[in-house]
């Protein structure tokens, strides 16, 4: 796929940075912040809207593969400017498995500090980055609104993860 | 901007132990990877036998199955139900393939029964393949070997290995993407 950083996006976070901790409602009642997941690796999908097609087809995918990523260890975290309730009765509706964040108020400020938002349409960009089990960001990728992603670059990336990065390297300190 | 380009090419590529309609030195392979209970692959499915009644020897196309359990409550059985049947025989997975997408609204396992019964193959052999066991794991490396390929919801279409991300649903359109690869061949 040919590099994509030609939306209006800011540039996306880069591969090396620590990634930025945040907390947002997961549901209407419960909040999860980054680093809870310190010591595994998460994979931050950024996407435009609940419902949407695309979107649609792109967390059911993810929502599939849950087993696949937890093989690295991975976590699954999807963000976008749709409220909670929203994203409660989108979940509900597809079946999902893993947690979507409201990136709500104030409106798109987590998805700005990743530089995956886009000012003119007013939501998330379809971004996706995989942090390490320390925190730092080692893969990044930005996507045109229309075209789903997939995962085949996720995998590839956990896959580039030393043990250590993946955070299940505890054994591995004493050879 | 990325250290590792998410590039969308076929992998594992096509084998012989594929499911495959076409010579095997066709100019072009046509790759779906397809979902038995997706209305999209279902409005898929009749395109697909057109660009091979039009392309004819030329083309090559190999089925994998990609079950999204989770929108589709009936796609797994249904997955595994074909590579049951396709045990006996490609002409018999086939057969259970077409018969599967061009009955959509009755996937319930008495009617995946049903249709195997209809090819000649028993009832029971499905009901086991269902437990699990090496039908079960056959979608399952299928499953995941889309994912490595780039596959980003059903159906998706590889042509001669790169994914095929380009309108599927005007079959003049696709069959003249098909004959260019194919001259790209030569």
């Amino acid at each position: 796929m040919a590099p994509t950083n030609q939306s209006n996006s800011r540039e996306l976070l880069a591969i090396g940075t620590r990634a930025p901790d945040f907390t947002l409602n997961a549901t209407p009642d419960q909040k999860i912040s980054l680093s809870d997941f310190r010591g595994r690796p998460v994979v931050l999908v950024f996407y435009p809207a609940d419902w949407s097609p695309v979107c649609g087809d792109q967390v059911a995918l993810y929502n599939e593969m849950l087993g696949e990523f937890s093989e690295s260890n991975a976590q699954v975290l999807g963000i976008s400017v749709d409220g909670a309730w929203c994203h409660l009765a989108f979940a509900k509706d597809r079946h999902l498995h893993f947690p979507l964040l409201a990136d709500f108020e104030p409106k798109g400020e987590v998805s700005r500090k990743y530089g995956a938002y886009h000012e003119e349409q007013g939501e998330s960009a379809r971004a996706l980055f995989v942090i390490d089990a320390n925190g730092i960001i080692r893969w990044n990728h930005l996507s045109p609104d229309g075209v789903n992603p997939g995962a085949d670059g996720i995998l590839k990336a956990l896959d580039a993860l030393t043990p250590e990065e993946r955070g299940s390297a505890t054994a591995g300190s004493t050879p | 901007m990325t250290a590792i380009d998410a590039s969308g090419t076929l992998t594992p590529p096509v084998s012989d132990g594929d499911h495959a309609q076409g010579p095997g030195n066709a100019k072009v392979t046509l790759v779906e990877y397809g979902d038995y209970e997706c209305s999209y692959c279902g409005r898929a499915h009749p395109i697909v036998k057109k660009l091979q009644a039009q392309l004819g020897k030329q083309l090559r196309f190999v089925f994998r199955n990609f079950p999204l359990r989770q929108a589709h409550p009936h796609a797994l059985h249904a997955a595994i139900a074909a590579e049951a049947v396709g045990a006996h025989g490609e002409r018999e997975f086939w057969h259970m393939h077409d018969t599967l997408y061009e009955h959509q609204d009755a996937l319930e396992d008495e009617d995946l029964a049903r249709y195997a019964e209809a090819i000649g193959v028993p009832a029971s052999e499905i009901a086991v393949a269902f437990a699990g066991g090496r039908f079960a794991e056959r979608v399952r490396t299928d499953f995941r070997g889309g994912t490595r390929s780039g596959v980003n919801g059903t159906p998706t279409f590889f042509v001669n290995g790169e994914r095929y991300d380009g309108n599927w649903t005007d079959v003049e359109n696709f069959a003249s993407v098909l004959r260019n690869a194919a001259r790209a061949r030569r």
